[in-house]
């Protein structure tokens, strides 16, 4: 990093910049902004939005205008952010890109979060003077996600999407086609989402400034259900829930808001709170013992986590010789969501498999998909989860019921299923789960608790880089985890385990960078990547701090749960609660050239 | 550094090759002539002198195959280069009349030479034909003189000999030097200095770096590139290799679109035989710099003669503009540094070399040195290939070279540089034609297209016409290309259909100002030219389709009325059995007229009117 200070003028205003990667960046950090459609810190810059257009004037006496995000900054140049020139592009642009939208914005998913909605108002757009969007040429909107909603009658076709899809995960399952005012951007050869290789993992729609790409919005559903008095509807939140959700209503990124979240459910209407925290706690629990079983047999390594259905998804598709390196344990929500339907019945009264719903709040567009997957269905047909809100749904109830989100005081979750400890919560940043992983299994190898439960070479995997290789000593017994972040790296670690070059045992993959912390159904937050940092220190400060136990099989109520009813990790019963198989999804598909 | 090729001895070698071809008939090979017949023609030719030993000259008859002599208007071209004459509009039928009254007889056959469209004369010399002798070629000086596929007849021509001295010399520096020195600049289009280019790149150097000849010649009607790639490919491939050895790049591509096969096929045949006989390749000329080439067909995109989008198309990524900066000199092809340049700059490159910055420098203007090719089609007698220095005045190119305009109709506008350049109108006649001129009066140089209208051309239309272009070549990328195009072709679309509004011009304008100002690459910063050339000198025919619903050329068929002159008619019943709708009515020797919701404007009746009775308005 060089530390040489240089400065460049903005608006008249003396700046300094050192390596910002391009000139939007210094407008920013000066405390100035412009607006944009297509850049996103975190992917390639396109340039194609033209709203970040500035007036560049060079110490030579050279004007041009160019876009700011492509622009590297340069010593000694003075910068117009609002000079008469750019803002009549900016204009223009928003009133080309309004007269071909379709402007339907009271009933758009978007609306109130739209940055074509929001630069429109800013920039004063009060008339369109270009022919409009004929209603008849409106494409059909892509509903066959389970998880996204496409609409390409509001794409304005800024790209982030296709970025965010190919340099994330690697899957480029959105593309352009056609060209000039033709272009569309869609999967393959036109097809619906859910009939290509999505893995749901909602980055598109995290990026997506307009509402071409939205979340399957189940809320009126869930209300639904909340006001049928025949039914017992009982809510889980992921770890990341509670470092976002605040965000939604002027808290800061990071700040956790469990309790909040746990009295707001209850106003709302739900029957029993728990936390799929709980859920994370066995999960180590199970996990842990698989792991120190494949070890010991040396078979089926490294261990793949199944926590992401994004990646679980993928490797279905894409990969699926390697399943049986992937941990047969559900994920968290999935763990969670079976106990309760077999349980509750057991310690509540009123409650039956049959009348009990059970809602989660991710912060997963994913976790929609995950929990229709036909292992996730009992055979009298009733599924272990039945709704999958993410943390921006979930929000959106709050605000409907007129909760006063900021101010209510916070309240503890039912019991049992509910404690959790700090092992669970970290689940929600990117190598959490190596590292809860680890302080167990460290417990079940050596009888011991490890000495310092901050494993911090697992952390920061988004920040740097995304891939991270931690070498372990238990007591003597050498173990290495590699913990990636996106599928790009997690594609990487397939190929290194394919040609012979991985040395490790166990393989952490979330999809999203950065973990569930980023999921694409968080509030969005991809102007600032420092926002997903600054939940994961929510999560890893509540770990440290908050809890009263940071090991999952300290857990009492986990203690209890394999006491009472599931005898051990990797029983027969909790096989049958708690584990689940995997399909090959190649076979038989449009890329499958055998069949 | 040493070099195992004695390329004068090579040169020596292949003269003696041409003598002894003995009575040497070129015939034309370009993708023009070929598709007049000039195979068949060819074959004619081989045919009767494969018989006969009984020259004039000589006691051997060579036909070859050349590459586009740039008229080709006047296809298939035959050449007796020791006659110094040339055949126009030869026919297969016509083979055996030159063969024997010519070749054998010693007697021009003057029917098939060509005709001066203002003397009327048959012009014996082809040195004496307008449309050459006004001419300075350089880029061109082989096409149509040598042998297209033959690396010996490059090599008679001085082929290879700049390469050959530069290798010897071994200072890549001074390369660029000279070429700084030249003055050349980009003859894509924007005409940036070529030298300064090379030396931007050359920084680089140390890694992998690339060579890229940009083929992608886009605009409707040029063929300048694709002439120079069919007719001296060697002059191309000599002129990659010296910038590869000056920026110290050991690899190149050749982006040409599939459209042009037979460039594609006489290309990679010279590579492969410049490759064999190591002027290409590995090692070469026996010295340590090796250049490997390859071909890359593009699928015909437009915007992929842009630069950014070419490197993309070569990658194998869709065919889009990316951001500058980086420049491909700092981050090209595959990220490492690239030097892009078009056909013509680098076609340009030995000639240079060979004969001094001096040399090229002494043509042209104070900015714009060297001469520039030219595609001159439109309403002029003599349409084809021109290549002259630059400083050229339109009136020059237009009236001598050009012979004028076509059926003595009256002059009115020049579209310069295609979809992306604009209109000059009289006014501009003297202008001599160089990138800042051409600029300044807000068109542009451009690849060379020039495209000459005359008085009948409807400017309003001309504009729809090029934004149609634009709009469907246009990425799609960044808003204003895509969206500004659509909106402007759209609101275009409604004058021309007498639908326009006066608001509509200052929407037009507007729009055009900002996409021009607002675009990402420079198809959309170019992509308004023609409307606002078009607005700037021609406003009163925009008015005219406005506010007096009149297209004032008569073109527009929505503004279009045909009508018939009661006083004039005989009442011949031909126009009512012309008309393919039924629309004239009328009984037999009473005039006629012309229902007007039932015409649909084709003027059938108007061409079939003996007593020029019918008009249009």
């Amino acid at each position: 990093m060089s530390e040489d200070k240089k400065t460049l003028k903005i608006e008249g205003k003396e700046v300094e910049f050192t390596d910002e990667p391009n000139l939007l960046e210094v407008i920013r950090k000066a405390g100035m902004n412009v607006p944009t459609f297509c850049y996103r810190p975190d992917i390639t810059q396109f340039g194609a939005c033209r709203m970040c257009v500035v007036e560049v004037k060079y110490p030579n006496g050279r004007v041009m205008v160019n876009s700011s995000c492509t622009m590297p900054p340069e010593a000694g140049i003075d910068v117009s952010i609002n000079s008469k020139r750019v803002r009549k592009i900016r204009k223009t642009v928003l009133e080309l890109l309004l007269a071909n939208h379709d402007r339907e914005c009271t009933t758009c998913e978007k609306s109130g979060k739209c940055e074509l909605q929001k630069y429109a108002e800013e920039y004063g757009v009060s008339t369109i003077k270009y022919p409009t969007l004929d209603k008849k040429e409106m494409l059909p909107v892509d509903c066959s996600s389970p998880s996204l909603v496409r609409d390409p009658n509001k794409c304005i076709l800024c790209g982030a999407c296709v970025r965010a899809c190919q340099e994330y995960q690697g899957h480029a399952v959105l593309g352009f086609a056609n060209r000039g005012s033709r272009t569309l951007v869609q999967p393959m050869c036109g097809k619906d989402l859910a009939d290509v290789d999505c893995v749901y993992c909602g980055q598109c729609k995290a990026v997506c400034p307009t509402g071409a790409i939205t979340v399957k919005n189940e809320v009126d559903k869930v209300w639904d259900e909340i006001n049928n008095p025949e039914k017992k509807v009982v809510i889980q939140a992921a770890p990341s829930v509670r470092v976002a959700l605040g965000e939604m209503f002027g808290l800061s990124a990071g700040e956790n808001v469990i309790g909040k979240m746990y009295a707001a459910a209850r106003r709302i209407g739900f029957d029993l709170i728990f936390d799929t925290n709980f859920g994370a706690d066995l999960t180590i629990m199970e996990e842990a013992t698989e792991f120190l079983g494949r070890l010991k047999e040396g078979k089926n390594l490294p261990l793949f986590t199944s926590c992401c259905p994004a990646w679980v998804r993928y490797l279905e598709t894409q990969h699926p010789e390697m399943l049986a390196h992937l941990s047969t344990c559900r994920s968290p929500m999935s763990m969670l969501s079976p106990v309760l339907k077999k349980l509750l019945p057991q310690n509540f009264e009123g409650y039956t498999r049959e009348n009990t719903v059970v809602v989660a709040i991710m912060p997963c567009t994913a976790k929609k998909a995950e929990c229709k997957r036909p292992q996730f269905k009992g055979d009298d047909g009733i599924y272990d989860t039945d709704y999958v809100l993410t943390t921006e749904e979930f929000g959106q109830m709050i605000k409907s019921a007129g909760i006063d989100f900021k101010n209510i005081e916070a309240e503890e979750c039912d019991s049992p299923y509910g404690q959790y400890t700090g092992a669970g919560t970290i689940f929600g940043a990117s190598g959490g789960v190596a590292e809860a992983a680890a302080r167990t299994a460290y417990y079940f190898v050596t009888g011991e608790n490890i000495a310092n439960n901050d494993i911090l070479e697992f952390r920061g995997v988004d920040k740097h880089s995304r891939s991270k290789l931690i070498e372990l000593d238990i007591k003597g017994t050498k173990v290495k985890i590699k913990v990636v972040s996106t599928l790009v790296e997690a594609e990487m670690a397939i190929q290194e385990i394919q040609d012979g070059r991985a040395d490790y045992q166990l393989l952490e993959v979330m999809a999203c960078p950065g973990g569930c912390v980023n999921g694409g159904g968080q509030p969005i937050s991809c102007d600032d990547i420092t926002i997903r940092e600054q939940r994961a220190d929510g999560l890893y400060k509540e770990d440290a701090k908050d809890l009263q136990f940071r090991r999952s099989h300290e857990n009492p109520d986990i203690v209890k749960l394999y006491d009472e009813y599931l005898e051990k990790p990797n029983s027969h019963k909790s096989h049958e609660l708690l584990h689940t198989t995997y399909d090959d999804k190649f076979k038989g598909s449009y890329k499958d050239v055998t069949k | 550094m040493e070099l195992t090729i004695d390329i004068n001895k090579e040169q020596e070698l292949a003269q003696e090759q041409i003598k002894a071809q003995g009575f040497r008939v070129l015939v034309c090979g370009g993708t023009g002539c070929v598709a007049n017949g000039s195979e068949k023609v060819m074959a004619k030719f081989r045919e009767l002198g494969a018989n006969v030993s009984t020259l004039t000259s000589h006691d051997k008859m060579t036909v070859v195959p050349t590459g586009c002599h740039g008229f080709c208007e006047q296809g298939v071209l035959v050449i007796l280069p020791d006659q110094h004459t040339t055949y126009v509009k030869v026919k297969v039928e016509d083979v055996e009349e030159i063969f024997n009254s010519h070749i054998i007889g010693g007697q021009p056959v003057e029917r098939l030479l060509y005709t001066d469209p203002a003397t009327k004369q048959h012009v014996k010399k082809n040195d004496d034909i307008n449309f050459y002798a006004k001419q300075t070629r350089t880029a061109l000086e082989n096409c149509g003189h040598i042998n297209a596929e033959s690396l010996d007849e490059a090599i008679a021509v001085h082929g290879y000999e700049a390469l050959s001295n530069i290798l010897r010399e071994n200072n890549p520096d001074a390369v660029i030097q000279e070429i700084l020195d030249s003055g050349l600049r980009g003859r894509g289009g924007a005409g940036f200095p070529t030298g300064l280019k090379w030396k931007f790149t050359a920084a680089n150097k140390g890694g992998k770096s690339y060579v890229v000849c940009n083929g992608d010649e886009g605009d409707p009607g040029a063929f300048m590139d694709r002439s120079v790639m069919e007719g001296d490919p060697h002059k191309l491939l000599e002129g990659m290799a010296i910038a590869a050895f000056a920026i110290g790049a050991d690899e190149g591509y050749i982006y040409v679109r599939a459209e042009y096969p037979l460039a594609i096929k006489r290309l990679r045949k010279a590579i492969k035989d410049a490759e064999e006989r190591h002027y290409l390749g590995k090692n070469i000329m026996g010295t340590e710099f090796s250049f490997e080439l390859h071909i890359k067909e593009g699928a015909g995109a437009f915007v992929c003669g842009e630069e950014s989008a070419l490197i993309a198309s070569i990658e194998g990524e869709r065919g889009m503009p990316r951001p500058k900066p980086p420049f491909p000199a700092n981050k090209g092809l595959f990220g490492r540094p690239t030097l892009i340049n078009n056909v013509e700059t680098l076609a340009n490159i030995p000639v240079i070399m060979r004969k001094g910055a001096k040399w090229f420098s002494s043509m042209g203007t104070e900015t714009s040195k060297g001469t520039k090719t030219f595609a001159l089609t439109g309403e002029v007698n003599n349409t084809g290939l021109i290549e002259v220095p630059m400083g050229t005045t339109l009136r020059e190119i237009i009236f001598d070279i050009g012979g004028g305009i076509r059926n003595g109709k009256k002059f009115k506008a020049v579209q310069i540089g295609g979809p992306s350049g604009g209109c000059l109108t009289e006014e501009h006649l003297d202008l001599p034609m160089d990138y800042e001129s051409l600029t300044k009066a807000g068109a542009m140089v451009g690849s060379g297209g020039l495209v000459v209208m005359a008085e009948d051309t409807c400017m309003v239309e001309v504009a729809r016409f090029f934004m149609n272009f634009t709009k469907n070549e246009s990425c799609g990328k960044c808003v204003p290309c895509r969206e500004g195009t659509k909106n402007m072709l759209k609101i275009l679309e409604k004058i021309v259909q007498g639908k326009g509004e006066l608001k509509d011009l200052e929407i037009l304008e507007d729009l055009a100002n900002t996409v021009k100002d607002g675009s990402l690459c420079g198809l959309g910063k170019t992509a308004p030219n023609p409307v606002l050339s078009t607005l700037k000198y021609f406003k009163d025919e925009y008015i005219a389709h406005i506010v007096d619903k009149k297209c004032p050329a008569g073109v527009c068929t929505a503004l279009k009325t045909i009508s018939i002159d009661a006083d004039k008619c005989k009442g011949c019943t031909k126009c009512a059995r012309t008309c393919p709708v039924g629309a004239i009515e009328g009984t037999v020797k009473n005039p006629h007229h012309i229902d007007q919701s039932k015409c649909i404007k084709c003027e059938a009746c108007l061409n079939s009117c003996p007593f020029k009775a019918i008009s249009k308005a």
